[in-house]
């Protein structure tokens, strides 16, 4: 892994992860990241960065606030899901008669 | 999370192990998987794309430089409002990338610095001067048009954080390449004077931007690899010639001639054949001998000396408001 510093003049800034919505009733999908000091300017560089063609809604969330699975685990994580059919429609049978 | 730094590491395990999992890297890259920052990968895969995402993002930012020139002597306010917005994106672009850069485990603060010291690259196009107005339009054409071609199957690259980046920026590059070719429009339909300068722009534009695409590809050192790998989908040659291709009657249309008079219609591969490309003048230009090399980085050095106090005030406003 290559080692991470900063130079002598420039201080870290803390790396911000973002999120927009493009349209009300729709979710907020992840569009990138940017680096800031506090939230106001995340939030600000945010706008300019992504949303200068639009956004209903801009979130900024601390990139180390994040917890995610890893992908070593990933098979082990998700494996409960891939024998459990009865969770799907198709399992189930209904007369063809019948519309539901 | 395109942040989180990977967690893999190759020390402590055995080549055994590091063989199966080369293996199992080139399988998912065969089946068209997406590689993520924290899946395991290559060293030299990293390395690879390191180079060629803070390269590209380099390149934005010198990128900016030739058309700021012309915002202030821009003919109309249209022109002024629609060359502000794109020399923003390009702004934009070059953060997306650093951005999508430092997933791989580099810092931002590092590459710039890599910039500063000329250790690294950016692309030489813009070692050329934007002599006239026309330039404007022109780079918006044909600069942008080939950057379009070249990075159009960037965004299916198999690295997740580059391919998303590419997406986003192909979409607001189709936005620069119709502002310029509203610019050679307009003036190719202007005065002789007008229809003069366009066309000397386009002279003295189109052997630099067909050089865009990289060396031929029998000397391009790094294609075999990173076309195994999918971080690359097309030869520099074969781009090149799409890109040739599209131009000759983009330039037909408005009435202008392309400056290579072994341009010819190749009835048998369906392609316009051209002249041969100065590669001395691209090694030139690339080794830092190019008409604007210097002024480009002096720019740099002296924005980035001026930028300095606002990144310091920010530190310290926020050093006395904490997040929550």
């Amino acid at each position: 892994m290559v080692k991470v510093t900063s130079t002598e003049t420039e201080t870290h800034m803390p790396l911000w992860e973002v999120f927009s919505q493009e349209k009300t009733g729709k979710p907020h999908t992840h569009v990138g990241s940017l680096h800031a000091p506090d939230a106001t300017m995340a939030l600000q560089n945010a706008r300019d960065s992504y949303a200068r063609r639009g956004s209903t809604n801009l979130w900024v969330v601390p990139a180390e606030a994040i917890v995610a699975s890893t992908p070593e685990d990933s098979p082990m994580f998700f494996d409960s899901a891939e024998d459990k059919v009865y969770r799907h429609p198709q399992f189930y049978t209904i007369p063809r008669s019948v519309k539901l | 999370m395109e942040s989180q730094l990977h967690s893999s590491d190759s020390s402590g395990n055995s080549s055994e192990d590091e063989i199966q999992r080369e293996k199992r890297f080139e399988e998912r890259i065969h089946f068209g998987e997406r590689i993520e920052p924290k899946d395991w990968m290559p060293e030299r895969y990293r390395s690879q794309l390191i180079r060629m995402i803070s390269q590209h993002a380099h390149s934005e930012v010198i990128g900016m430089y030739p058309e700021r020139n012309w915002i202030t002597r821009a003919p109309t306010l249209r022109r002024k409002l629609g060359l502000l917005a794109k020399v923003q994106d390009e702004c934009g672009h070059g953060l997306y990338l650093y951005c999508a850069a430092e997933t791989l485990g580099v810092d931002r603060n590092d590459l710039t610095e890599k910039l500063l010291s000329g250790k690294a690259k950016y692309a030489s196009i813009f070692n050329y001067p934007t002599l006239s107005w026309a330039d404007i339009g022109v780079i918006g054409w044909l600069v942008d048009g080939a950057a379009i071609i070249n990075q159009t199957p960037l965004a299916k690259c198999s690295y997740g954080p580059y391919s998303r980046a590419m997406i986003h920026i192909c979409k607001e590059e189709s936005f620069h390449l119709k502002q310029g070719f509203e610019i050679v429009t307009t003036l190719a339909k202007g005065t002789s004077v007008q229809k003069k300068m366009v066309q000397e722009s386009v002279n003295r534009w189109w052997w630099p931007v067909l050089m865009m695409f990289g060396p031929s590809d029998k000397e391009s050192l790094n294609s075999e690899e990173l076309m195994r790998w999918r971080v690359k989908l097309h030869s520099n040659d074969s781009l090149r010639q799409r890109f040739v291709n599209g131009s000759v009657a983009q330039a037909k249309a408005v009435e202008l001639t392309l400056p290579d008079p072994e341009l010819r219609y190749n009835e048998e591969t369906g392609n316009w054949d051209f002249g041969s490309i100065d590669w001395d003048e691209f090694w030139q230009v690339v080794k830092g001998h190019g008409p604007c090399n210097r002024d480009r980085m002096d720019l740099f050095h002296k924005k980035h000396k001026e930028g300095r106090w606002v990144r310091e005030a920010a530190h310290a406003y926020a050093s006395r408001h904490p997040v929550n």
